[in-house]
């Protein structure tokens, strides 16, 4: 596989990669797919990748990423395996229903595809392509806008693989269920995993999606995640970002919510050379509520990158997105929200905060809280700010007798609390809480401290030098 | 029954026609239509102007044929055909009046029905006055005034011949013609502009004003205005503008280049009133100006205030770089929209030096079928140690075909520097209308009292004189004769 040169662009590149694999690539398809795949590559020939004047994009430059000369693998190189002998979740007590991705391609002991007692189907999403042809097409490329430059398009050209759970009308899932992705391969390697998430009528789901890395070598993975929420569906979606340096994710999550359904979402991006999370949430029917939680801890020169968009398309709904980061070294981050009022959507509540505080001069924050608003009768507000932990906090504190180090990490774990204590898994509240003050006073190590277990030989220490606080 | 009477008001706000537009019939000596090497040579022939601007509208006119329009703006018009635009026209009689008596009446008359305090109302406004009738300047007042202090206030043609030096080291350092597509355009095609020049610390005496007037049809206005106020100086400057309602959409790129040295102050203040097209969204003026200061040296201060009412299309974001250190750069706005009407306004504040400190406060009100959008930037450098800002941006909503937008962008590269940004939007609430009704005030008074409470923030800090026109644009944009 050649890689993008002087005279190739990346789009170019990948295109004539689709073209030379289209045989493997649209091995499993069915018609609507083959056909949802065209439009994908039409739309990339039309507008390419995003560049740094694309507005959702300038302050995150995607063509570095590129140039790796990157695998792919067409076809499932997995072998059923236990994954259990490579990969322990470090949250001991989180009882979960685990599935795990290894490349972008699921992983089973057993079947392919699982159907719980309830109903409740899980497992790959090339396998429903096969079993569900009709359940998959009504859903799939519905949620996702493809015609802009973005990777979601460039998802929608090449996913073989990913997440299948459909949860039918009136079903609870009583326990979480565990997304593990996993990349491990000796050679720079790019996944396109594609999630198809369907939440029926007055059901109840709670997803937990971490993204893993067990080598420190090169790996760009463009996920999407298309989520329906039905009538007075529930959905509770965790996100964990664990990664070495070297590698890239993008995730694209488009969800769809019906009347009185409600999402919260727990974006937490704790390690990730370059991350970029972008959701899409669109409130299509009246009393739709949506909470989008983020935190970002980041340090060397990692690069965060969260892009939020609420579409309000219908009155009563209300949005609330809270996104709160701690940047030390040359780390950077992106914070970009727009909250979408449409004309009628009356009754509007939508409110959008992000915080970001910085330890060093080299660190650099850029935030962009947008509000488009076409209806009157709403209420909409916005905040941001960078800055350091409040002086006057820090008096109280100091007044109170505590060493200014002690202060410092107290405020720092304060205002990472904010988000954390939203999470509602109580196993992985504590475990997050415990990793957070631990990081903060600079005693974590991440690849055997964290959430998600890490084999690693090297790993490497996370300090954040207190006496820059 | 609150409901329909706040609708009355509003279709009477809607109904209220614009009330400076009229049209002088005076002969213009015009430039042929289109934009050529040949069109830049003309004007700045006609002009009389040292080679050295010549050669400045020549590279700027070569760079802006390079340059695309740019469309990132939440505004939509049809695309523009620079070639059909006159570049050029001024009153055909030259402007040498030894008194206001040799001045065209017709002029006079216009100046009289905008209420520029031209003649008599010179002594009692205390303004010193530079009109300026579609590009060229007509009259100066209280020159000797100033002159005496050595403040040096013309137009930006008399500036070139009687100031060269002092133009051409300014000119173009806040501003450069690279900066973007209409500023290009301005640099090369500008007709005349306002020179204002505070030597080293001088207060200036008296408030500088300039009335900008669009005349005649298809004519585009590039004005250019450069302030540079020396070390330890002060001024205080205000721009107004009407235009006459024509059909045709007029464009407007203007240039304002603020320059403040050490612990010298700038306040600019602008009320812009020109023609926003008609109810249904036909004609008016595109209003795409660059304004920039800088504040050059330590302790300067640079405050922008505007209140926007006109235009079809307003495009323009008065921004301060905060070069030296603990300066300060300020920006206050009032935006009304109605109609088709669409404003992208907001400010950019760069923090380059230390210490240095800036404010936002933005009030944006929509009203009819119209789009208004807050756009701004805060920028922190590394080397900017506490640098502070505040940023405050809410939105009125008046109706609900239209729209409010805000697109606030912050950049922060150190950790001494605190940045808080805070916007809301929402509709005039129906506890406050009920309360003002419950205590006998009619809706027509209760809005009027909720809207100039809501702008108050902003038009305080206006000058006095600017303040009174300022309530009265409001009431015709927005409030029909709620006052």
């Amino acid at each position: 596989m050649s890689n993008v040169t002087e005279n190739t662009t990346a789009e170019q590149h990948m295109l004539k990669l689709f073209h030379a694999n289209f045989e493997q690539i649209s091995t499993l398809d069915t018609k609507p797919i083959t056909a949802l795949r065209q439009k994908a590559i039409d739309s990339i020939s039309e507008h390419g990748f995003p560049n740094l004047e694309t507005e959702n994009w300038r302050y995150t430059n995607l063509e570095p990423l590129f140039l790796a000369d990157y695998h792919i693998d067409f076809s499932n190189q997995s072998r059923p395996f236990d994954i259990e002998k490579i990969f322990t979740c470090d949250v001991y007590d989180l009882d979960t229903f685990s599935i795990t991705l290894l490349n972008g391609w699921y992983v089973y002991k057993n079947a392919p595809l699982t159907t719980l007692g309830n109903g409740t189907i899980i497992g790959s999403l090339a396998k429903a392509m096969e079993v569900y042809p009709d359940l998959v097409n009504e859903y799939i490329g519905n949620a996702t806008d493809i015609n802009q430059p973005g990777l979601a398009a460039l998802n929608t050209a090449f996913f073989q693989d990913g997440i299948f759970i459909y949860v039918p009308d009136g079903v609870e899932v009583e326990k979480p269920i565990q997304l593990i992705n996993i990349i491990n391969s000796p050679d720079p390697i790019m996944v396109h995993p594609r999630h198809l998430v369907i939440v029926g009528k007055k059901s109840k789901l709670t997803l937990v999606h971490c993204d893993h890395s067990l080598t420190h070598n090169i790996s760009f993975t463009n996920s999407l995640t298309e989520t329906f929420l039905a009538r007075e569906a529930n959905m509770e979606f965790y996100k964990i970002q664990n990664k070495g340096a070297n590698s890239a994710v993008i995730n694209n999550s488009f969800i769809k919510q019906k009347q009185d359904s409600n999402l919260i979402s727990h974006t937490l991006v704790l390690n990730g050379g370059f991350t970029k999370n972008v959701i899409n949430a669109e409130l299509g029917e009246k009393n739709a509520n949506t909470e989008l939680n983020g935190l970002y801890l980041v340090d060397s020169n990692q690069h965060v990158d969260n892009q939020l968009f609420v579409d309000h398309a219908s009155p009563e709904c209300h949005s609330e997105q809270l996104y709160k980061g701690i940047l030390d070294d040359e780390a950077t981050a992106v914070f970009s929200g727009k909250i979408m009022v449409r004309k009628d959507a009356q009754k509007t509540l939508a409110y959008q905060n992000n915080k970001n505080i910085l330890l060093t001069d080299e660190a650099k924050a850029n935030t962009q809280p947008m509000l488009e608003i076409y209806a009157d009768d709403v209420k909409c507000s916005h905040g941001a700010t960078v800055g350091q932990l409040d002086p006057e906090a820090m008096f109280y504190l100091r007044t109170r007798g505590m060493c200014e180090r002690t202060a410092r990490q107290l405020l720092m774990y304060a205002f990472a609390a904010e988000v954390v204590r939203k999470i509602t898994i109580d196993p992985l509240r504590e475990r997050i809480d415990q990793m957070i003050e631990k990081r903060l006073k600079g005693e974590l190590s991440i690849c055997d401290q964290c959430v998600l277990h890490c084999n690693s030989k090297e790993p490497t220490v996370f300090n954040i030098d207190v006496s820059k606080l | 029954m609150a409901e329909d009477k706040s609708n009355d008001i509003l279709d009477e706000v809607t109904q209220s026609e614009y009330k400076y537009g009229f049209y002088t019939d005076i002969e213009m000596d015009q430039a042929p239509k289109g934009l050529t090497e040949d069109t830049i040579r003309f004007i700045s022939a006609k002009k009389n102007e040292p080679e050295f601007m010549l050669e400045f509208r020549l590279k700027a006119f070569r760079h802006w044929k390079t340059l695309k329009e740019p469309r990132w703006a939440h505004v939509n018009y049809p695309p523009i055909d620079f070639q059909d635009i006159i570049y050029y026209s001024a009153p055909k009689k030259k402007p040498q009046y030894e008194s206001l008596d040799e001045v065209d009446p017709e002029l006079l008359e216009t100046f009289e029905k905008l209420g520029i305090p031209l003649e008599e109302q010179k002594m009692l406004a205390g303004v010193a006055v530079d009109a300026v009738m579609d590009s060229v300047s007509v009259a100066t007042t209280f020159r000797e005034k100033l002159e005496e202090k050595g403040v040096i206030f013309m137009s930006f043609s008399e500036a070139l011949q009687k100031h060269p030096e002092l133009v051409k080291k300014h000119m173009g350092t806040v501003v450069p013609y690279t900066d973007n597509f209409y500023a290009a355009l301005n640099s090369a095609v500008f007709s005349d502009g306002s020179f204002c020049y505070i030597p080293k610390g001088v207060r200036c005496p008296m408030e500088l004003s300039t009335y900008f007037r669009i005349n005649a049809a298809n004519t585009g206005q590039f004005e250019r205005t450069l302030i540079v106020a020396e070390e330890g100086s002060y001024v205080s400057y205000m721009e107004g503008c009407t235009a006459p309602m024509r059909d045709e959409n007029q464009l407007h790129a203007a240039i304002v280049e603020i320059i403040a040295k050490k612990d010298a102050e700038v306040k600019y203040a602008t009320v812009q009133n020109w023609w926003p097209g008609d109810k249904k969204g036909k004609g008016g003026v595109y209003n795409f100006v660059t304004k920039r200061g800088l504040c050059e040296g330590e302790n300067s201060k640079i405050s922008w205030t505007q209140v926007e009412t006109g235009s079809a299309i307003t495009w323009k974001y008065p921004s301060v770089i905060l070069m030296g250190d603990n300066s300060i750069g300020e920006f206050y706005s009032v935006a009304v929209t109605n109609n088709y009407q669409q404003a992208d306004t907001g400010t950019k504040m760069v923090h380059l030096g230390r210490n240095t400190r800036s404010t936002i406060i933005s009030k944006g009100i929509s009203a009819g079928k119209s789009n208004n959008s807050y756009r701004g930037l805060v920028k922190s450098s590394r080397r900017a140690e506490n640098a502070r800002n505040f940023s405050q941006c809410d939105s009125l909503l008046l109706g609900d075909q239209c729209g409010a937008h805000t697109f606030p962008y912050v950049e922060v590269g150190n950790r001494s520097t605190i940045v808080e940004h805070e916007a809301t939007t929402s509709k005039i609430s129906d506890d406050q209308l009920f309360y003002c009704l419950q205590r006998g005030i009619d809706m027509e008074a209760a809005i009027g009292l909720i809207v100039n409470g809501y702008a108050k923030e902003v038009l305080s800090k206006l000058p006095m004189e600017f303040a009174v026109e300022a309530q009265k644009l409001l009431s015709i944009s927005l409030e029909g004769s709620v006052g």
